[in-house]
């Protein structure tokens, strides 16, 4: 039907882009707190543009991990955009050229926005308002929030070291949707502690990550024994 | 020098995979199994990171005034309070019982 006016495609979208493009200040605290300069801290918003990875990256590197341990992790939080991508760009059939530029924006919320809408005039505008005021309010708020912790100087008096964790939680906790993702965040949560006092820095999360494979293998194999035994039964009726 | 490079290479590695996304012919990764493993990634990554950024004092694992925070945090989630506020919920706490426990 389309009966969705443009006017409130736009309050959606500056609604979810004013609320998340806040919490760049929480980034640029914690990165700064993390030992980052503030130039860092806005490159990672600039270039990075996926919050999730930045706030990976910089709590590797405070912990002390090699850099390409840290953006290995960082990398493999992003890779959910991809699927975003995927299903954005059937609906928004942008130009080809158009793509590389309109890349940057695929994240999360801009995801959520776009895909929610009826007609693709509404998935355009959606994604369009969504990811211009997410890109300008998170970097502002990026430097805002990294000057500040500069000013302020120890972050962890303040409790701004808990700013990170509660990130991942606010992230992961709408995700935990069944006993499937349950079960894959209660391995990586053994993994990453129980390795985390033998592996060198950052390797225990992207060891972690290997509880996705390992879960969805022992489904894979659970629900082909359940398939054969489906044959099995007919092959027997028809006999 | 080691952050520049862990920023660039975070950068490449983020932006390449968003232009795959819009660029590549939808049945490269529509297979099901490709799905579900992207949908899982995150969340093994985010509950490894949340864990440790709570529990981490470089190679050690110690319970400080972090868990007081991650748990007002989790209430803040269960009352289903807005982003921020969760972030908040948690900064407080923390800073709170640093304050009392010195």
């Amino acid at each position: 039907m389309g009966g969705k006016s443009d006017a409130a495609v736009v309050r959606d979208a500056l609604g979810v882009g004013v609320a998340v493009g806040l919490s760049g200040f929480a980034f640029g605290v914690t990165s700064a707190g993390s030992g980052l300069s503030v130039l860092q801290s806005c490159a990672l918003s600039l270039l990075v543009f996926t919050g999730a990875s930045q706030f990976a990256l910089v709590g590797a590197l405070a912990a002390g991990g090699n850099p390409l341990t840290a953006a290995a992790g960082a990398f493999f939080l992003g890779v959910r955009n991809a699927f975003y991508g995927l299903r954005l760009s059937q609906l928004l059939a942008l130009p080809r050229v158009v793509r590389p530029f309109a890349a940057q924006w695929v994240i999360d919320e801009t995801a959520a926005v776009a895909l929610a809408q009826p007609t693709r005039r509404a998935v355009r505008i959606g994604f369009g308002v969504t990811g211009l005021t997410l890109y300008v309010l998170w970097n502002l708020t990026t430097l805002v929030g990294a000057l500040g912790a500069e000013a302020i100087g120890d972050t962890d008096a303040w409790g701004l070291d808990a700013a990170g964790p509660a990130v991942f939680l606010a992230l992961l906790a709408p995700m935990l949707t069944s006993a499937m993702e349950r079960a894959v965040a209660g391995i990586a949560v053994l993994l990453g502690l129980g390795l985390l006092p033998v592996l060198p820095a950052g390797v225990p999360v992207l060891v972690a990550a290997l509880a996705a494979p390992v879960a969805l293998f022992v489904e894979g194999r659970r629900r082909g024994r359940a398939h054969r035994g489906d044959v099995n039964d007919v092959s027997g009726e028809d006999r | 020098m080691n952050t520049w490079i862990a920023i660039g290479a975070t950068a490449l590695g983020c932006y390449v995979v968003k232009v795959a996304g819009l660029l590549v012919p939808a049945g490269v990764l529509e297979r099901p199994l490709v799905r579900r493993l992207a949908a899982l990634l995150p969340v093994a990554l985010l509950a490894a990171l949340t864990a440790q950024q709570t529990f981490a004092d470089g190679h050690a694992l110690v319970l400080d005034a972090r868990a007081a925070g991650l748990a007002a945090a989790a209430v803040a989630l269960v009352l289903r309070a807005p982003f921020l506020l969760v972030v908040a919920a948690a900064v407080v706490v923390t800073a709170g019982v640093r304050a009392v426990g010195g």
